[in-house]
């Protein structure tokens, strides 16, 4: 009698795969995949941003004026310094370090809650400074009506990049969980891998965010 | 995605180029190029997403079938934007009447 199949499996690989091998580039296949709606997603608000920007340009450019830009550069390091050590986790999960992942993942969870503070901050100034669009907005006369429209985007893309990150950090602290209790192995290190993916896109989108946002015609004052 | 594990070495080198251009965007939008502000500012941000695409998120090293999602995510949203602005920056060429 021969012996049990699911003997030689390891306990991580669901029986549809024939290997872990095809079982991790499954998993970034699909990860991939919900990524390219992603791009759209976030893409159609760049497109109506452009739009706008090309009619408006002199109103978009005062507005960018009034965004905080050491926030907004910090913000970008700080992201950036995130993508490394989210990089570097994934790294010591794929080699089997697993408390250097759970100081790597930590790290990476306390700059996405620095950045979030920081944003949080800004969203402040910008209410206390009545840029929020509403009644109670108020700009120069000039450029009121078209500077509403570049915050109204403002809000909603940084917003939406924040809930990305609101979820991303989700995504982390299930990921320290998993490899505190030993799930996440050198064998079996896709979920991690797959939640890099999304990190790493969070990050991108605030690539184009940064300097559409902040950094309209700054050489103009 | 095959069990390529990249040295420290290439991250940290990945790191200290997306952080040299970040000063870059943020030097180069304090001189005047006019409309090459814009230029010079997306294509700074389209190299460092392609680095973090193809180091940190792995694609140099993946499947081929990856970098057909991959491309084809950057082609839907250039049909998107190339239409759009197909409408839109059209409109004021009048040929008739």
């Amino acid at each position: 009698m021969s012996p049990d199949p699911a003997a030689h499996h390891h306990p991580a690989l669901a029986h549809h795969f024939a290997d872990l091998e095809q079982q991790k580039e499954a998993a970034a296949l699909g990860m991939w995949l919900f990524l390219v709606t992603e791009v759209l997603f976030f893409g159609g608000l760049f497109t109506v941003y452009s739009v706008y920007r090309s009619w408006y340009p002199e109103a978009f450019a005062a507005a960018s004026h009034e965004m905080v830009v050491w926030a907004g550069t910090t913000n970008t390091v700080v992201l950036i310094t995130s993508s490394l050590t989210m990089a570097l986790a994934v790294r010591a999960a794929q080699v089997g370090e697993r408390r250097v992942v759970m100081w790597f993942l930590a790290a990476t969870m306390l700059l996405g809650l620095a950045f979030l503070g920081i944003k949080a901050f800004e969203y402040y100034t910008e209410f206390a400074e009545h840029h929020v669009p509403g009644p109670g907005f108020a700009f120069e006369p000039a450029y009121a009506r078209h500077a509403q429209i570049f915050f109204s985007l403002y809000f909603v893309m940084t917003g939406l990049h924040a809930l990305h990150m609101l979820i991303g950090l989700g995504l982390m602290a299930v990921m320290f969980h998993w490899v505190w209790r030993g799930t996440i192995t050198r064998e079996y290190s896709s979920p991690i891998e797959i939640s890099g993916l999304y990190w790493h896109f969070v990050d991108i989108v605030w690539i184009f965010l940064f300097p559409l946002l902040y950094l309209i015609g700054r050489h103009a004052h | 995605m095959s069990d390529h594990i990249l040295p420290k070495r290439t991250y940290y080198t990945i790191y200290a180029i997306l952080l040299l251009c970040t000063y870059l965007t943020w030097q180069v939008a304090f001189f005047d190029l006019g409309a090459l502000n814009t230029v010079a500012a997306l294509a700074i941000a389209v190299f460092k997403a392609a680095i973090v695409v193809l180091f940190f998120m792995h694609v140099k090293y993946s499947t081929r079938l990856t970098w057909i999602v991959v491309v084809g995510s950057v082609f839907w949203l250039g049909i998107l934007l190339a239409l759009t602005f197909n409408d839109y920056l059209t409109r004021g060429w009048r040929t008739y009447g």
